[in-house]
């Protein structure tokens, strides 16, 4: 029997193509927006949820001659990621809000309302590549580095990931334009986003603000406990910040100086030299397998920031708990970071910070 | 195609389809003084005299505009500026709940910027005014009421107002009352002159007529203050060339609708009673919205309970059968049903909530083929729930 999917259609150039793709290949497609933010009437341009994204999604439909609805998932949406995001840097960690849309709405919610509606699976966008193996789908790394997103899907399970279809994995993001320009889709020549999707004007800071007031705190040399100036709140600052310290000496030696801790029952933000950014050992919660579990230690490639570089480390789990001892030499990460790990290109797993340690 | 959304839109009657191509390609702008244009004039004031005579008016109270959108706003905007230049206390609107978004959002944009005060009339399960509730709320202070408007029969749950005791009401206190019959024109007795209404909206397309034409009944002595400025082709009420091919086909349709008004209600009440009936034997937890008899003739509204009524509408489609949430789109994104609200359910079961609508090309294979499908999709529904999130 035809296979039912559910392809995932944002708006975009990258959602487009899949979506055409999957015709192509002679599955049953039926084409979804997910509705996340609560817009009402003409919300600005930019972003992945407004008005103008959505008919853009229906005119791509139209295109490829697919059924198309709207779903609203922005109640889900605004607790699972809005306000986690909101809490979690109240609580002083740094989270990554598409890690988490992934996780808790688009291969969890959506992706079980799809199953039980009687869909098979459902196909997004993303960079990524699903390879099917003896012991279950594994998730890898797209072909093109520049736009590969194994990152943000790394708390994919295999269970999720066998009702999973990633089209573009094997393709480079010019070639995607392209063909969505040689298929006529009205996405063809939309910007990418890069921004937090409901932070368009890319305001960490001020959305923040709105949301938490103002929390006026001290900012303080890590070695000398010097106060060196103030700030409007801790969660302006993640570790590893070097703009819009705003100290008010320099060091005598004019050497430049980071973020290297944030406190916020204190409300202090600690800043020092990058040798203080130094982590070698960093354990993590929530840890989650992307294909087999591994046995205890063993080598991987981690990565800690979307498009960040993998690095050289040992990892040790127990009991759901994960600590990577790094080889290669890691600088600036925050609680509530997910770290992903590598074998080669394939994603093991993936946890979220927890504390962070130097030898 | 099993086609049960006709509250939405239904098909052109082939008659409408000949009176307007037969206009489409001829010249002539009904406003224009020569032989061309007095032709076009005299298809536009036949058509108005069509139509006049079937709602029971006079052709000079018709009032020909875009469509229900525009004649509610037409009204409604209307009557407040020209009552509130007279007499500035007159700033309170009183309307039923129910009301289509059409008369709720211009109600609310004077709200707005036009320091209007609104008054929403509660409804009572079925989604009904009382009179009483209408005239206690005048009792507040008869003399601050801009306007009453209360439709007809609701577009969603089928119920009908009693019309005629809320006129009564309006009229005890001198007060211009309007009505919204988009849903009734066709369906029930609508005649403008018996109802002692002071304005009436009527929309092409929803007695078989073209979209992108309707009419704002209006008594000659309302005054309304414009909302359109331009040309001033409607009695200075409302300007805009004359769309003289889409009048031909309302006028042609709302002739036949109105003509074949009862045969038509009686064969839509059956299939409708049959729908009901059948439904509710086969599947559990159901709940029938509006009142069960004095209803729109083709309209059948549901609570599923336990399931979102966007996901039946889409495994419905996936059948061939066509319907609708029954409740106010943004951009396709349902919103809970300011109705359901209204008649006092809560946010969850207003969002299990699907509406089948016949008409007249409706026959009782239509009844069938839902019932075939149905109770296997609700099921489905159901076990999807509402999307669940892991936590």
């Amino acid at each position: 029997m035809t296979k039912k999917v559910v392809a995932a259609m944002s708006g975009g150039v990258d959602s487009s193509v899949a979506a055409a793709r999957l015709v192509d290949q002679g599955y049953d497609v039926v084409g979804i927006h997910l509705a996340l933010a609560k817009v009402k009437g003409h919300a600005g341009g930019k972003g992945c949820c407004t008005l103008d994204d959505a008919r853009d999604a229906r005119r791509v439909a139209d295109r490829l001659g697919i059924p198309f609805y709207v779903w609203d998932v922005s109640d889900e949406f605004q607790k699972e990621v809005i306000e986690n995001f909101v809490s979690e840097y109240a609580q002083g960690r740094t989270p990554n809000p598409c890690v988490r849309c992934n996780e808790k709405i688009k291969f969890a919610a959506v992706l079980e309302r799809s199953l039980a509606l009687g869909f098979d699976a459902v196909a997004t966008g993303h960079y990524a590549r699903i390879i099917e193996t003896p012991q279950g789908p594994t998730l890898h790394s797209a072909k093109d580095p520049n736009k590969d997103q194994s990152y943000v899907l790394s708390v994919l399970t295999q269970e999720q990931l066998s009702h999973t279809i990633l089209p573009l994995g094997d393709s480079l993001k010019p070639e995607i334009r392209a063909e969505a320009d040689k298929r006529g889709l009205i996405t063809a020549s939309k910007p990418d986003s890069h921004d937090i999707c409901f932070i368009p004007d890319g305001d960490t800071a001020g959305f923040l603000h709105r949301k938490l007031g103002e929390e006026k705190g001290q900012i303080i040399d890590a070695e000398t406990n010097e106060v060196l100036g103030e700030h409007d709140g801790v969660f302006e600052f993640t570790i590893g910040q070097r703009r819009g310290l705003n100290l008010t000496k320099p060091r005598p030696d004019r050497a430049a100086r980071y973020v290297v801790e944030t406190d916020v029952k204190n409300k202090t933000v600690m800043v020092g030299l990058p040798t203080l950014l130094k982590v070698d050992v960093v354990t993590a919660s929530n840890v989650i397998w992307c294909g087999p579990i591994p046995e205890s230690p063993f080598d991987c490639l981690a990565q800690v920031r979307a498009h960040g570089e993998r690095l050289k480390a040992k990892a040790f789990h127990k009991d759901g708990n994960l600590t990577v001892e790094f080889i290669d030499s890691l600088q600036g990460l925050a609680p509530g970071q997910t770290i992903a790990l590598y074998e080669n290109d394939r994603v093991i797993g993936s946890g979220t910070v927890v504390t962070t340690a130097r030898n | 195609m099993t086609y049960l959304d006709h509250a939405a839109t239904t098909p052109m009657l082939p008659e409408a389809v000949a009176a307007m191509t037969a206009e489409l390609a001829k010249p002539g702008n009904p406003s224009s003084l020569h032989s061309s244009g007095r032709r076009a004039r005299k298809v536009v004031e036949e058509s108005r005299e069509v139509i006049a005579a079937a709602l029971g008016a006079r052709p000079v109270e018709v009032i020909f505009t875009s469509g229900g959108t525009e004649s509610n706003n037409l009204a409604i905007k209307g009557l407040f500026w020209s009552r509130i230049k007279k007499d500035s206390k007159r700033n309170r609107i009183l309307i039923s709940a129910v009301e289509h978004h059409a008369v709720l959002d211009p109600v609310l944009w004077l709200k707005e910027h036009d320091q209007a005060i609104v008054e929403l009339l509660p409804v009572d399960e079925f989604g009904r005014v009382s009179v009483e509730t209408l005239k206690k709320s005048i009792e507040k202070n008869p003399a601050d009421v801009s306007f009453i408007s209360v439709m007809w029969a609701n577009n969603e749950v089928g119920t009908v107002q009693p019309i005629k005791d809320l006129v009564k009401v309006a009229k005890e206190f001198d007060i211009p009352i309007h009505s919204d019959a988009v849903q009734a024109v066709g369906c029930l007795e609508v005649h403008f002159q018996d109802s002692g209404l002071d304005a009436l909206t009527v929309s092409g397309h929803k007695v078989g007529g073209p979209q992108g034409i309707g009419v704002l009944v209006i008594k000659r002595d309302i005054e309304l203050t414009p909302v359109l400025h331009g040309g001033g082709q409607e009695r200075e009420v409302r300007s805009g060339t004359l769309a003289a091919p889409q009048i031909a086909g309302f006028a042609a349709a709302i002739k036949v609708a109105v003509s074949q008004r009862f045969n038509r209600a009686s064969r839509l009440t059956s299939l409708r009673k049959d729908l009901i009936n059948k439904v509710q034997e086969v599947i559990p937890n159901v709940v029938l919205n509006g009142d069960p008899e004095n209803r729109l003739p083709g309209n059948v509204h549901f609570t599923f309970k336990g399931c979102e009524g966007d996901a039946v509408l889409m495994l419905l489609d996936a059948q061939g059968i066509e319907c609708s949430t029954g409740s106010a789109c943004s951009a396709g994104i349902p919103q809970p049903s300011h109705v359901l609200l209204a008649m006092g359910r809560d946010e969850q079961t207003a969002r299990g909530s699907i509406r089948f609508s016949f008409g007249t090309t409706s026959t009782p294979d239509d009844v069938t083929d839902v019932i075939n499908v149905l109770p296997a999709v609700v099921e489905r529904a159901r076990r999807a729930g509402k999307p669940a999130v892991k936590s």
